[in-house]
């Protein structure tokens, strides 16, 4: 096997094309692909349930512990929906609070959640599975990616990358990829933020909110502050993530969504050999 | 690379965004398609593993009397309105016995008064709602397992079977009493009781009176109201339509530990 790859690579380097993902690295990152659209969907509509967050361990009903919440109120013009964040009210009619056709009261709009109807018993459902499937691929990846050392070579920033991070964050402002062989200083940093801290951080306060391993794992509640705060930081991680993936599709886009799109599909991607050098 | 391909990709995004609606995944609420099956196949895994990692008596977080900030908030059922309960309930559940029955030595049933004559169990625990919500409240309450002592529980048994006076849902059927189950690991363990108590005052009608079951490594709806009989079993599955729980019949997991 990797004599074939050694092979196609001597083949492949004169057409500019270098073997830059493994398939443990493309595998793994379309399973997560699927299990994220389908964990953000459910999730949302799981958050439609009691569309508010709260800090500490139980929700305020007789108090105020709530850091945002979604809500509907009849006013002078009609039913509006509004969106409270951190004590400011903010009318948010159509997307938060009320929204649809014939507007309806929930959190999220019926197109941000699975199914579109209300139905927490489904979005749980489907939510666990996919949630199973995430840690699996998760371990796979670590797996595989210590034994390859993707993770060591490729993702996590050394000392050398991050003394360019200046000359990178410039490089991006103008749009200007290099298209090394090895991720950019701000790749490997992004890619090591997701994988390394918002991955796991995701997982931990999800079972942060389980009775049951709260018993079997008490430290989890107070190393998230309680279960109240615990399922804040899901949500907070949750918007950290879909940050994540607008930006990833506008990179991919910008930097050449054909040749990212092969890469992260066969395996070979090509490196421009004008212009900037790569890092090898 | 150009600023025109970034303007394309934004753009492209907002139209994936508006014509996203995932009503095309609403199959995935049919309880009898064969997809929901193999999605369902994740709670079993999930008791499973948690029964692994779980010890049989590893405890639920309790907390300090300074964490009763407020009422316990009442939800599901609040006030049953069949005639047996309010019945009772009129009397202040002085003709009100708590049964054992099934697979057990001898049946026995115990009234409000007998109940508070055993040795009680007091503990402050947070009441986990499956819509989001939790809240603290001190509960007291009967060991289950002291109960299950008194009748001897039978070797054949797996299940405590839960029958309640409450009536949920309505339409065509009338609604249908509440039922729950659990394995007997949940049933002897030693936070799982028969409460007739919250926060110091008598367990309120709103909260389950005159007997609440918790089971304290569960989500809310695996916490029983106004139980009546408790009745140990080899199945649970000739509850309701057979997932064990009236919310497991009606899409939920059956054992509530996430």
């Amino acid at each position: 096997m990797p004599n074939d790859i050694a092979e196609k690579q001597t083949r492949k380097s004169r057409d500019g094309l270098v073997y830059r993902q493994s398939v443990w690295t493309r595998v793994t990152h379309w399973v997560w692909a699927i299990c994220l659209f389908f964990l953000l969907l459910t999730g949302l509509q799981i958050f439609n349930a009691h569309p508010s967050l709260y800090i500490g361990q139980q929700s305020g009903f007789g108090f105020d512990n709530s850091i945002l919440s979604m809500s509907a109120e009849n006013t002078e013009n009609g039913p509006r929906g509004y969106t409270t964040v951190f004590g400011q009210k903010i009318d948010t009619t159509g997307l938060f609070g009320l929204s649809g056709p014939r507007p309806s009261v929930q959190g999220f709009p019926a197109w941000a959640t699975i199914p579109s109807y209300r139905d927490l018993g489904t979005g749980r459902v489907v939510h666990f599975f996919f949630a199973w499937v995430f840690v699996g691929t998760m371990l796979v990846w670590l797996v595989a990616s210590l034994v390859n050392r993707h993770l060591w070579r490729d993702v996590v920033p050394k000392g050398r990358d991050l003394r360019r991070i200046g000359q990178d964050i410039r490089d991006h402002l103008r749009l200007r990829f290099d298209h090394g062989a090895k991720y950019n200083v701000l790749q490997k940093l992004s890619y090591s933020v997701v994988l390394l801290v918002l991955f796991p951080l995701m997982v931990l306060t999800g079972l942060s909110m389980s009775p049951a391993m709260n018993a079997a794992w008490p430290w989890l509640l107070e190393v998230f502050g309680g279960r109240q705060t615990a399922r804040t930081i899901h949500f907070a991680v949750m918007l950290l993530l879909v940050g994540f993936f607008i930006i990833h599709i506008l990179m991919v886009v910008a930097a050449g969504p054909i040749n990212e799109l092969r890469s992260m599909i066969t395996g070979w991607y090509r490196v421009k050999k004008t212009g900037a050098k790569s890092d090898e | 690379m150009t600023r025109r391909n970034l303007l394309r990709a934004s753009g492209s995004l907002v139209a994936a965004s508006t014509l996203a609606g995932c009503d095309q995944f609403d199959f995935l609420g049919q309880r009898d398609h064969k997809m929901r099956d193999v999605l369902e196949s994740a709670n079993s895994l999930t008791y499973r593993v948690q029964r692994m990692l779980l010890g049989p008596n590893a405890l639920a977080p309790e907390y300090g009397p300074s964490e009763i900030r407020q009422g316990q908030r009442p939800n599901g059922s609040t006030n049953p309105q069949t005639a047996e309960y309010l019945a009772l309930k009129a009397n202040d559940f002085a003709d009100y016995r708590l049964k054992i029955t099934g697979l057990v030595e001898r049946e026995v049933s115990f009234s409000l008064d007998e109940l508070r004559r055993m040795t009680a169990r007091s503990q402050i625990t947070r009441h986990d709602c499956v819509e989001g919500w939790s809240c603290i409240a001190k509960w007291t309450g009967t060991p289950l397992s002291a109960l299950l002592k008194e009748a001897g529980v039978k070797a054949e048994a797996k299940f405590a079977l839960f029958h309640c006076y409450d009536v949920l849902g309505g339409g065509l059927s009338g609604g249908e009493a509440y039922y729950e189950s659990c394995d007997l690991i949940d049933a002897n363990h030693p936070q799982t009781i028969a409460a007739y108590g919250l926060n110091d005052e008598v367990l309120p009608v709103s909260n389950g009176a005159p007997v609440r079951v918790r089971i304290e490594r569960a989500l809310g709806y695996k916490q029983p109201k106004y139980v009546y009989e408790i009745e140990l079993s080899a199945t649970n599955t000739q509850l309701g339509q057979g997932q064990g729980s009236y919310w497991a019949d009606h899409g939920y997991d059956w054992y509530a530990g996430i």
